[in-house]
């Protein structure tokens, strides 16, 4: 049984995607919990930082971000938790999949060709080789 | 967290974080020195002594200060007209400056600098620095320009595959090793200027202490400290949120003046916080004052150890070097955030490009944009509008007033009674309105004169309590517009 979900979030049309399909494992699973995980990087923090104006600027800025994804669990009537992490998203998701111990872990993919993959490096692709659980990534 | 813990909290990780940011260092520190047109030395003992001094009196553990791009650009002028020993002066007025606006807790002045100044900010800060490049870059040879994308791409590139050394530091190790071994003619730090390998010792710039020195020192000294604590404050807010400390932001202001007006006695140049160096360290798991202490000293001693390959670096590597650092600073998202801001936002930040880009001067543009941000706020604000809503119960033609009524709204609110039609009675509903001075007050009394002959008896209702009190001590009509209303 799956009890246990995480999905690395950020917001973006691939992780609404990856969120949808975590919901529809979490309904098939009666008690299951899904955890909505958003990191933030330190080149992510300093733009978001520097386009809102203070404090609670920032808080709404990132709420904005994860509401969205929170409707899509709370429409479906699945239980879930919300999570902020801050650091280098790869490592970050590794690390907090591996110590907290889920039974599934859902990624977006950002859909990069070959050349970007290069240059970019691929989240989903590290996430993918280093956590322990399964890991689905969604297109 | 104690003073103790945030030095000796994460001992290993500080000591490799700071031996990164030394190295990644030593090239902007160099690149700032030419921008600002003294010796890399000057850049050097800078980055050196205000890393050093930061570790102990900053408010933000992990941060790392030192010589800066911002605070370069600031200082080209009076380096050119005057030269290094006005610098060094400047420096100290600039320490002396912060450390004043550290205890007049200029923090809590941060709030009034609109997000879209900032961003004006950095992004003509990448700007400038990319344009003190272009002499280093364009029309020189075909050899420079392969240099040059040689050097972008191992910076972009290798990261990808290998981290544990700077990509920049493998650039110029590598480029530095073939331009010597070919023996390829191409201008390098050494024709610019010449590296000491010794430490930074104590004089005090020699400069006549007067009046007309201070008047010279005085604007730059004034620039510099804006420009530091503004780039220190944000850098501040940006590693509170990477991780997810606190830090005090007015004890980092008298540290950045402390540590500049100390640097000024060493020969250093005025620096402050850097954001993409802060980086840097906090990604390579720096978090306390040892790793920003570490990276002073390492830089110092690489300095005074490879001094003669220092020298060698080939300015096209060094200028690829920094447009990478412009990429890196640039807020790309600024595209995006004009479309999509309110119009207003878009302009300020677009005019603090302008000014700065157009003066050289980071300081100008901030004030033009925080000028214009200000007005811009007032006369968004300064809409009040007054509504008709008829008769009442008691036959009394009521008028909605809505908004902020103060010198900037008060000729609006008056202008909107001329066309009133006479009556017997009139009731002007504040419940929606504040006033908020006497130039409000003036207008409401105005108003009052006006329609007193034409209107039997008014009536104020809904002030609430403090515009009351503004209205009641200052308002002229009070006496006799009052008691008509009570009838």
């Amino acid at each position: 049984m799956y009890k246990k979900i995480l999905v690395a979030a950020d917001g973006s049309d691939h992780s609404k995607r990856a969120v949808q399909e975590a919901v529809k494992m979490a309904k098939a699973n009666p008690g299951a919990n899904v955890t909505l995980l958003y990191v933030i990087d330190y080149e992510k923090a300093r733009n978001e930082i520097l386009q809102s104006q203070g404090p609670d600027g920032l808080h709404l800025e990132r709420r904005k971000h994860l509401q969205p994804l929170e409707e899509i669990c709370r429409s479906a009537g699945v239980h879930f938790e919300t999570k902020i992490l801050h650091g280098a998203p790869g490592p970050t998701i590794v690390k907090h999949a591996n110590e907290t111990g889920y039974d599934a872990v859902f990624i977006g993919s950002r859909g990069l060709n070959a050349l970007q993959e290069m240059v970019l490096g691929s989240v989903s692709h590290k996430v993918a080789k280093r956590v322990q659980a399964p890991v689905i990534i969604v297109k | 967290m104690s003073y103790k813990e945030q030095w000796f909290g994460n001992i290993r990780a500080d000591i490799l974080s700071g031996i990164v940011v030394a190295l990644a260092l030593i090239p902007e520190a160099i690149a700032f020195s030419i921008i600002a047109g003294v010796d890399p030395m000057v850049g050097l003992y800078a980055s050196f002594s205000i890393a050093v001094i930061i570790s102990f009196v900053g408010g933000r553990p992990a941060m790392i200060s030192a010589a800066t791009g911002a605070m370069a650009l600031a200082m080209v002028t009076l380096v050119r007209d005057h030269g290094l020993d006005y610098l060094l002066a400047a420096t100290i007025l600039t320490g002396v400056l912060q450390v004043i606006f550290g205890f007049l807790k200029i923090a809590r002045f941060m709030k009034f600098i609109p997000r879209a100044v900032m961003i004006g900010f950095v992004n003509s800060l990448a700007i400038l620095i990319f344009m003190a490049q272009v002499p280093f870059i364009f029309g020189i040879n075909l050899i420079t320009y392969v240099f040059v994308g040689v050097t972008l791409a191992i910076v972009y590139i290798l990261p990808r595959f290998f981290t544990a050394i700077p990509a920049p530091l493998i650039a110029i190790f590598v480029l530095s090793a073939i331009v010597m071994y070919t023996g390829i003619d191409m201008q390098n730090v050494g024709s610019l200027g010449t590296i000491n390998q010794s430490l930074p010792t104590f004089f005090i710039p020699d400069v006549p202490f007067n009046f007309e020195t201070l008047q010279i020192i005085f604007p730059t000294a004034l620039a510099l400290s804006i420009i530091g604590l503004l780039e220190s404050l944000l850098t501040a807010s940006i590693l509170d949120d990477a991780t997810e400390t606190d830090s005090d932001k007015n004890q980092e202001a008298r540290g950045q003046g402390i540590a500049n007006f100390v640097t000024g006695f060493f020969g250093g140049m005025a620096g402050c916080a850097m954001i993409g160096q802060s980086g840097i360290n906090v990604q390579s798991g720096g978090r306390g004052r040892l790793s920003t202490f570490t990276a002073g000293v390492v830089l110092i001693f690489l300095i005074i150890v490879l001094g003669n390959w220092v020298v060698q670096i080939p300015m096209p590597v060094l200028a690829g070097i920094m447009v990478m650092v412009c990429i890196g600073t640039f807020n790309w998202g600024s595209f995006k955030y004009m479309a999509t801001a309110p119009k207003s936002d878009a302009v300020v930040m677009l005019l603090t490009v302008v000014v700065v880009v157009y003066t050289h001067d980071l300081s100008k543009g901030v004030l033009a944009g925080v000028l214009l941000s200000a007005i811009l706020f007032a006369a968004k604000i300064s809409k009040v509008e007054v509504r008709n809503k008829g008769l009442n119960a008691e036959a009394s033609n009521v008028y909605t007033v809505h908004g902020q009524l103060f010198f900037a709204s008060s000729q609006d609110f008056v202008s909107a009674f001329d066309a009133i039609e006479p009556a017997d009675r009139i009731i002007i509903d504040f419940s929606d309105a504040t006033v908020w001075d006497d130039s409000g007050v003036g207008a409401i009394d105005r108003v009052m004169g006006r329609l007193q002959p034409k209107v039997g008896s008014i009536e104020i209702t809904g002030l609430n309590p403090s515009s009351e009190k503004l209205v009641n001590t200052l308002a002229a009509y009070a006496d006799s517009g009052k008691k008509a209303g009570q009838h």
